[in-house]
Formats: structure tokens, sequence, C-alpha cells
């Protein structure tokens, strides 16, 4: 038990890392319990979300997207064992880059973003704090909120969430920031690109009030 | 002194700058059948408005003349709503030849909770019949950190409820009648990262009541268990992403006594303070219009009145909130 250390409590699942899993480090995802709402609800959310993350996550590689590589699933505890995977998040990575690397990491993320859109991926919860990088590679990982759909609305709600993530977390570079994703994005998807990102202004002035100028 | 017009409220509140409500008169359009039309909530409106504000005038105490300043709800609402209140505020605010300030009607919802509460710096679970959002402040703005991509919690409730033919308003209706149901009935649950859906779940519910598989209170108690649980996840990724100390929950939706559970509960997951908003300060009214006006009048903000339009779709995260700075 000595090798579990807990290294994160995420809103959704503990990420634990054992250093001794069958002899390699390992990262377990596991769901938590939330008690707030009906257990029915909450078991089969959980259920699902980790058979599906695990599935999505072996789509990803074929789409040409780093993910960590998996190890076991187990659906009844809402576990997935997968590769861990050194490095640091984009998100802690911002603020210390140069605007230069920052755009480098940016075009990259919009490519990779791409790929998985090419490939009907939606990832679902599309924000750096989701992303690593690690070496020369940048990781997507949590795909707990990911599907596959060939919609050009879900590729635009994921879009969107990248481009409002930006707005409430990176806001003094976000516009530097989107349009390397923007670039990469394009670079990924080609003439795709147009009907999503027109798809992705008209989601922003959706809900209830539109965002002016 | 605040008027607040978006929707079925028409509100007159009085406040003083040290922070005192000295009067929060709400009149209530009932619509005869359906929902708000907006035509109609107006006309209430504008035949109301005066006889509300000698109210709040008599409970305040006060003579319209030591009135020192007018604030009213510019955006979001319903337009002719928004129209009937800023016609007031600015015959008012030229009569008296006092400031007029045009205030978020978002924003003064999570002002004056932070008012009645003493909450300071919260994380804000808003949900009403117009609107569903977490926001919290960050840098000179109230950010938004997920809302509805279709239509509010509360209006899935109240169309549902109308739907089923239950009792006017339909969120406390739904509320007790849940309280006798236990079956869980399926249903869609939609929570997109951040952003949450609830017009999949409205079709559904409406879908099972009609094919009259399931008891009204079984309905009730899974329609409230399905959306419930989505604002509740969203809340949750919010509060672990901002880690803010305190978790604040508002809107006339908040008045319900399921969901203060799950703020409780997701508050003490995470070391946060919950904070529920009384309910004459949570719905819709006219004392948080005043309170936000006097906030923004302190830091220099007021409103010409050739930039009083109203905006029904001022968005939450536009306003400066210099107040907070």
């Amino acid at each position: 038990m000595e090798s579990l250390k807990l290294l994160a409590k995420g809103a959704e699942a503990d990420i634990i890392l054992d250093l001794n899993w069958n002899g390699r480090k390992a990262i377990i995802k596991r769901r938590c319990i939330k008690t707030y709402r009906h257990a029915k609800i909450d078991e089969e959310i959980r259920r699902l979300r980790t058979i599906h993350e695990a599935e999505i996550i072996h789509r990803v590689k074929e789409a040409g997207v780093p993910s960590p590589i998996i190890y076991q699933v187990n659906p009844n505890k809402a576990e997935i064992i997968m590769e861990y995977i050194e490095g640091t998040k984009i998100k802690d990575l911002i603020k210390n880059n140069s605007d230069e690397e920052n755009i480098k990491i940016f075009k990259q993320i919009g490519v990779q973003a791409g790929r998985l859109h090419k490939a009907n991926i939606i990832h679902g919860d599309l924000t750096t704090s989701n992303m690593i990088q690690s070496g020369e590679m940048i990781y997507f990982v949590d795909f707990g909120l990911g599907e596959i759909s060939n919609e050009i609305e879900k590729k635009g709600v994921d879009l969107n969430l990248m481009k409002k993530m930006l707005t409430s977390t990176h806001y003094l570079k976000q516009d530097m920031l989107l349009e390397a994703f923007i670039d990469g994005y394009t670079q990924s998807t080609g003439t795709k690109a147009i009907e999503v990102l027109t798809r992705v202004e008209e989601i922003s002035k959706r809900g209830r009030y539109i965002e002016k100028e | 002194m605040g008027i607040e017009s978006t929707a079925d409220n028409l509100g007159i509140g009085i406040a003083s700058s040290d922070g005192i409500i000295l009067a929060n008169i709400v009149k209530v359009h009932v619509p005869k059948e359906g929902g708000i039309h907006p035509r109609e909530a107006a006309r209430h409106h504008s035949e109301y408005i005066g006889e509300t504000i000698s109210r709040a005038l008599e409970q305040a105490k006060m003579k319209i003349n030591e009135v020192d300043l007018i604030a009213f709800s510019q955006g979001p609402g319903l337009g002719p709503c928004l129209r009937t209140g800023a016609t007031a505020a600015r015959a008012i605010s030229s009569y008296l030849k006092k400031p007029l300030i045009g205030v978020n009607h978002c924003v003064s919802h999570i002002e004056i909770g932070r008012l009645a509460t003493k909450a300071n710096d919260p994380l804000t679970l808003y949900v009403s019949g117009g609107n569903t959002l977490v926001s919290g402040y960050e840098s000179g703005r109230y950010r938004i950190y997920g809302e509805t991509l279709d239509i509010a919690i509360g209006n899935c409730l109240d169309t549902f409820a109308r739907a089923a033919k239950l009792e006017y308003p339909g969120g406390p209706a739904i509320e007790q009648l849940a309280l006798m149901g236990s079956k869980l009935i399926s249903l869609p649950y939609a929570v997109k990262g951040m952003d949450m859906s609830f017009s999949g779940l409205l079709t559904a519910i409406i879908n099972e009541y009609k094919n009259g598989k399931h008891s009204i209170a079984d309905l009730c108690f899974s329609l409230q268990e399905t959306g419930y649980a989505a604002l509740g996840e969203v809340t949750e990724r919010a509060l672990a992403h901002t880690k803010k100390p305190e978790l604040l929950l508002t809107g006339g939706v908040g008045a319900n006594k399921r969901l203060r559970n799950i703020i409780k509960s997701i508050a003490e997951e995470h070391g946060a303070q919950p904070y529920y908003v009384p309910i004459n300060y949570a719905t819709d009214n006219g004392a948080m219009i005043a309170w936000t006006g006097i906030l923004a009048y302190q830091n220099g903000l007021i409103t010409p009145i050739e930039k009083s339009f109203v905006d029904p779709k001022w968005r939450l995260d536009e306003v400066e909130a210099k107040w907070r700075a």
C-alpha cells in the first residue's frame, strides 16, 4: 500500500500514482463516488465514463495524438490503470514561457485537436489542465467526457470550451494563443476548419445572451 | 433606488450607501396561461410601477426627492420588460436631476448575495427561470465558468410543471411531489465540459409524463435528481478549478432544499463555506439593483441617458466590476 500516492483530487476522479504496479510506475484513475447525487445516477455515470474513456484513449492514439498507454480497466470499480506521464501541465507552463514558446505549444495543441476531430473524436473537456508536455510531445489526457461523433456541433462545443478556458484562465494572452491554436487546427483539418470555427462563433453567441464586439 | 424589471417580477428597492436595505417591494406578474409573454409582462409592469414605487418609499419612510441615485436593470432580460423599467428610471432621474445607473441583472444577483450572506469572494451558482450559470470574480470581472447551452434549469422545471398541469409556481410544486418519489427514471444527463444542456431533459421528461407509465412523484423526483446532478457536477468542477473559499447559491431555484443539500455537500467536500441567499433577495428584486447601483456609483460609474438603452443580451462577463478590484 505504501507505493500509492494521491497525485490529484480532481472534481471527478482521484489520480493515484502507484510506484509499484506490477513492477512499474502507473497511474490509477479512480472515479470517486459522489454522494450528493442519486446513487443510481452516480454509479451509471462512473461506470460508463470509465469504459468510454478507455475506448477513446485507444482511438486517440490511432488519430496520431499522444495519450497514455492503458494497462488495465476495471469498470465496476470505475478504475483505469495507465501509463504515468512525466511532465508539466500546459496550464502551468504558460505563465513562465516566452510568447514564442507559447505560440509553438498552442499551434501544436491546435494540430492535435484537429487530428482528434478529423478522426471524429470529441475530447469533451479540452482545457490546458488536460494537456501535459513531456519531452517534445504534448500528451492529451482525461477523456472522461470524450465521445465519438462526426457532428460539427460537437466539435464546435469542444473548441468553444477551449476558447472559453482561454478567456477565463489565460485572458491576458487569449488572442495570441487562440490565433496559434486556430492556425494548428486549420493545418490538420483543412477546409473543414472553417465550418467548425464558424460554428464556434455561433455557439458562443447562444445560451441566453449574445457576446458583443 | 433600484428598479428591476427583467422578466415577470417588477421590483423596487431602496438601499443606503452603507448597505442597509430600506425597502424591497416586488410585484409579480402571473400569466393567465402559458409562460411569460414579454408584452403582457411589460404591460403589467407599466401599470403597477407607480404604485410599487410609492409602496417602496412608504416602506423606507422616504420621499421621492430624498432619493440620491436611480439604478435600473439594463439587461439581460426580456426587451419589453427592460424598456418599461428603463423608461421609468430615466424619467425619475431627469425629473429629480439625480444620476442614472444601468446595472447588469446577473452581477446584481451576486452582489446582493454577497451583501446578504457576508460571503466575500464566492463561486456562485445562479439558477433561475432565465439563467443558469456558474461564476466567480477574477481579475476585474465576474467570469463565467459554466452555463447552460440552451434553456435555464428553472425554465425546464416551469415548462414541465405546466405540461404536467401542476400548480403555479412550478418549482415548489415539483419539489413537494419529488419528496414522495423514489423510483429513478433514466433521463438524459448532459454535461459538456463545464457547460450544461437541459432541453433534452425537458423533452424526455415530458415524453415520460405523456406515456403515463410513471407516477407524477417519480417523474418530479427523477427530473430533480437528474437536473440537479448536472448542476452539482459543473459547480464542483468550477470549485475545484478556481479553489474559491466560498460557494454561493442564488436565484429562485436556489430555494430548493434538494439543491441546497447538493451545494452543501460539494462545499464540504472542497473545504468551502456554503451560503444560501435568502429567498427575498435570491429571486428578482429591486434591492439588488439599488445596491449594485451604489457600488457602481462609488466607483465612478454612471450611465448617461444617451447610453441608457437596454441590452437584452448583456453578458455578466462583459461588466467591469471595478468595486471588486
